[in-house]
């Protein structure tokens, strides 16, 4: 059956079953092995180098962000810290799974765990040095980021931007604050009541993974 | 009270009949709608007012559904509705034989549209969720051409002798021509009202005719070719605003949202209540059958037809449409003030029943006004549909969604995969590229989103803040969270320079209070062309520059004065700090409480101003160069040329030599520190 079409090797890894269980066509996942060698240029493992090769990824400007996010030990849920040097398809199709859209039938318990680990992909890419909060500078750097397709623009207008949103999130998330309190950096919970207003399990997710693969057609 | 029951286009219907009962009781004739006035006068604004404010990304999120709904829809209604209404005319005796299949047709065709008339003015007051009002909106927009080309081809079909194949296949080709004709002619309009918009600047006072002209123009030569107007019209609405928006004065934008919205709201107005008098006045031919059975099969045709839709939609959607946004979606599927012109203007010679048509069109939109607009308010609570969130758009929510976007486009990227982020993306750079040169003036052109969100949004503030007299109360949501709380500085532990002496203290604020209630008039001279001073846009540029400043100087006084700078509580001082007062700019009768910060270069030096400088040089050697030469900071540069006679507080190089301006400048302007309740968010706090 559908199983067959999975590449030997990797028959019976958590991701392909995991994605296998949600009924996602073997089909795809050739396409997107496919695409890994394509990538590794026939290696086993990819590189930050690999994904150089990528054209329009250059005009991205968050691109420095993606990559990272594709090399963070926390996001292949492994035990440790870090950085990996280098990623297998497995931990590709790690990756690619927190981009799989909502099932209907999911309950409350699912779709809630659902949205937190999608939250949980977009905070660590804020996050950059892995102490679970995003501080004022990190936020900074993701907003110049952000603007970074505009080379002619300065510095402060990014960190008036930044300084401005910090503080809208430090009182949606603290409320009142007296001159002396410091607020450190948006944690985990705070993220998830930023977020709260919009649906990130409807907008989170790439076509490709959808069951049905005919044309998109909203 | 009867307005939160019925809703505002049922009264309007009853006031019509009223007035048109009255004018009959009085014995003179009550005028009829005529067609013409209808769509060339009342029906643009309110469109246009559709277009021009639609909320472009929920609509084109879900276009596919809405495109499927209005011509699959619409299609499926005209049809079904016709032939079963020529199947009970068949069978309904002597008195209904004679109508034909197409003149069937023609009927189910006039019918089945929904009207946008009538779904804005019962959706708007019943506050539903944007996806299902932009879906039942979007459809009554859309379906436009679909009832275009079919009445046309009817009405033209009714007069052949015979209609062939190939008639039906160029009635099909025909459909893609009035669609995308229209479209194509509503885009090239909206190109070219953005292109003028960008010359603009000398002439602030007429920017808002010329979206309405062109819009008007677009419209005009759309129903000119028999293509269709509704989608010409917003066509170019969607297309020329951001780059319109980008380029004309905030005035400006001001005047044409208050003009569309007057426009439109008297044009529903009057639409209703011509409907309620033109059915006193009308010929009317009352058939029972007839009546009864087009409004029983006009339900059925919807219902069927928004189900069997919703199935073959869902298919494809990520958020599916559940049986409760199918309800609503059929509930919502009101008639109105189109389809009665477009049974007004069937001429008698070909079609001798037109009068039971009208009849029976008048039924049915009194039907769906009544019947489903008041209800469908306590349906909505009943089934807890859920309602419009009313959520401000916020910074936070910005930054991550262009976070999302990008992401999202660089997984396709990585995918391999060119999907519907890939090619958003490819549009977006191809508008910042060359679309965006071509027709936004200036430096606007080259601003990011996120910077013009961020300015607006500044702006309001600035506003509100204005609006509310200076000192008074900021939006709680930011009012208590000050840079301090986010990015606390540590002081300097040691002074620079050793304390002043009480005496320097006392100079320095006898110079700091006189500056500051000195005023200066300047003599405009009157132009018809130049606006009134806009305080609105001056004040925000005056305090912006005021705030930069104020800034620096505050982290260069804090740094030298040991007394913490004093705290003056007259009106004078405070208003001074906060921004500009919009009032500043008349005479008022105490002159000494003006409460204008001038920065006179011209004014003699006094004496000790000068001791002052050679007591502390380091004072004002390290400050920021004059403000045209500098770029730091979200300073909203307006390109605009200073129209002749602006209080242009701020002159440049009028004078003296650029250190004796800053010195002055220095001592004018104090940048004191903010009193803790204002919390002005974005003044640092004593750093």
């Amino acid at each position: 059956g559908q199983a067959q079409m999975v590449p030997r090797h990797l028959r019976g890894s958590a991701p392909v079953t995991s994605l296998l269980s949600l009924a996602v066509t073997s089909e795809q996942i050739e396409h997107l092995h496919r695409r890994f060698k394509q990538l590794s240029q026939d290696q086993l493992t990819i590189r930050k180098e690999n994904f150089d090769s990528i054209p329009d990824l250059e005009f991205n400007p968050i691109r420095g962000k993606i990559v990272h996010a594709f090399f963070d030990k926390r996001n292949l849920r492994q035990e440790s810290d870090g950085l990996a040097d280098e990623i297998n398809f497995e931990d590709f199709l790690t990756i690619m799974s927190y981009f799989r859209p909502i099932e209907m039938n999911m309950d409350e318990e699912q779709l809630d765990r659902f949205r937190k680990e999608k939250l949980k992909f977009l905070f660590h890419m804020y996050d950059s040095d892995h102490d679970g909060k995003i501080t004022l500078q990190e936020y900074r750097n993701v907003v110049e980021e952000l603007l970074s397709g505009n080379p002619h623009l300065e510095k402060e207008s990014a960190r008036s931007i930044a300084d401005g949103a910090m503080m809208e999130a430090a009182s949606i998330c603290v409320g009142q604050m007296g001159p002396d309190q410091v607020y450190e950096g948006i944690t985990f919970e705070d993220f998830l009541k930023m977020w709260q207003g919009i649906d990130i399990e409807t907008k989170m997710h790439v076509r490709f993974l959808n069951v049905d693969t005919i044309a998109h057609c909203y | 009270s009867v307005s939160s029951i019925v809703p505002e286009s049922c009264l309007l219907i009853v006031v019509g009949l009223l007035v048109g009962g009255l004018i009959k009781g009085v014995g003179e004739k009550p005028p009829i709608l005529k067609s013409d006035i209808f769509f060339l006068f009342l029906l643009p604004p309110i469109i246009l007012d559709a277009g021009y404010f639609l909320p472009l990304r929920p609509f084109t999120e879900n276009l596919g559904t809405i495109l499927i709904f209005a011509v699959v829809g619409t299609l499926w209604n005209a049809f079904f509705l016709g032939g079963l209404m020529y199947a009970v005319c068949q069978l309904g005796g002597p008195g209904l034989n004679h109508i034909g299949l197409l003149a069937n047709l023609l009927f189910g065709s006039i019918i089945s549209a929904v009207d946008p008339v009538a779904v804005l003015a019962v959706f708007e007051e019943i506050h539903i969720n944007e996806l299902l009002h932009i879906l039942v909106f979007g459809e009554s927009l859309l379906n436009d051409a679909v009832t275009v080309v079919l009445y046309h081809l009817f009405e033209e079909f009714a007069s052949f002798e015979q209609v062939t194949i190939l008639d039906i296949i160029l009635g099909f080709l025909s459909f893609f021509v009035v669609s995308l004709g229209g479209v194509l002619v509503g885009v090239i309009y909206g190109v070219i009202a953005a292109f003028t918009s960008r010359f603009t600047s000398h002439i602030r006072v007429i920017e808002p005719l010329f979206v309405f002209l062109y819009s008007y123009m677009a419209y005009l030569s759309a129903e000119l070719f028999h293509l269709s107007g509704i989608m010409a019209l917003i066509a170019a609405g969607v297309v020329m605003r951001p780059y319109v928006e980008a380029n004309i004065s905030h005035k400006s934008h001001t005047t044409i949202k208050y003009f569309l919205k007057m426009w439109s709201s008297v044009s529903e107005t009057l639409i209703f209540i011509f409907l309620g008098v033109s059915t006193v006045a009308g010929h009317h031919y009352w058939n029972w059958t007839f009546v009864i059975s087009t409004l029983f099969f006009c339900l059925i045709a919807r219902v069927l037809g928004v189900l069997v839709l919703t199935w073959f939609i869902n298919k494809f959607r990520i958020v599916k449409l559940t049986p409760k946004d199918q309800f609503i979606i059929a509930y919502g599927g009101l008639r109105g003030a189109i389809a009665f012109s477009l049974g007004y203007l069937l001429d008698y010679k070909h079609f001798g029943m037109r009068d039971m048509f009208l009849t029976a069109i008048i039924t049915v939109i009194f039907f769906t006004v009544f019947v489903q607009g008041m209800t469908i308010r306590p349906l909505v609570d009943l089934l807890a549909v859920k309602k419009k969130q009313e959520t401000k758009r916020s910074i936070n929510e910005e930054i991550h969604t262009q976070f999302l976007d990008h992401l999202l486009t660089g997984i396709e990227d990585i995918c391999g995969h060119y999907g519907h982020h890939h090619w958003k993306d490819k549009l977006n750079r191809f508008n910042k590229k060359y679309v965006k040169k071509c027709l936004i003036a200036g430096e606007r052109s080259k601003e990011p989103q996120l910077i013009a969100f961020y300015h607006k949004m500044e702006m309001k503030q600035a506003i509100e803040l204005v609006e509310s007299g200076g000192i008074g109360k900021i939006p709680s949501a930011v009012s208590t969270v000050s840079i301090q709380n986010i990015n606390p500085q540590t002081l300097p532990l040691e002074r620079v320079l050793p304390a002043l002496s009480k005496d320097k203290e006392e100079e320095i604020r006898k110079i700091l209070r006189t500056n500051l209630q000195k005023t200066r008039q300047r003599l405009r001279s009157y132009n018809r062309h130049t606006l009134v001073a806009d305080p609105y846009e001056e004040a925000w540029n005056q305090m912006l520059l005021r705030r930069q400043k104020a800034r620096q100087l505050e982290q260069k006084m804090n740094n030298y004065l040991t007394v913490p700078a004093h705290r003056v509580d007259s009106p004078t001082m405070s208003r001074a700090r906060i921004g500009s007062d919009p009032l500043a700019y008349e005479p008022k009768e105490d002159s000494e409480n003006l409460p204008i910060i001038t920065i006179d270069p011209a004014s003699p030096q006094s004496p000790e101003s000068v001791d002052l400088m050679s007591d502390e040089p380091k004072g004002c050697s390290g400050l920021p160069p004059s403000p045209e030469e500098d770029e730091e900071g979200l300073v909203m540069r307006v390109k605009e040329p200073s129209s002749p006679g602006t209080d242009d507080v701020f002159t440049p190089g009028t004078s003296d030599s650029p250190s004796n301006q800053r010195m002055l400048r220095c001592l004018s302007d104090p940048g004191p520190r903010p009193e803790p309740e204002e919390g002005e968010p974005f003044i640092p706090k004593g750093q």
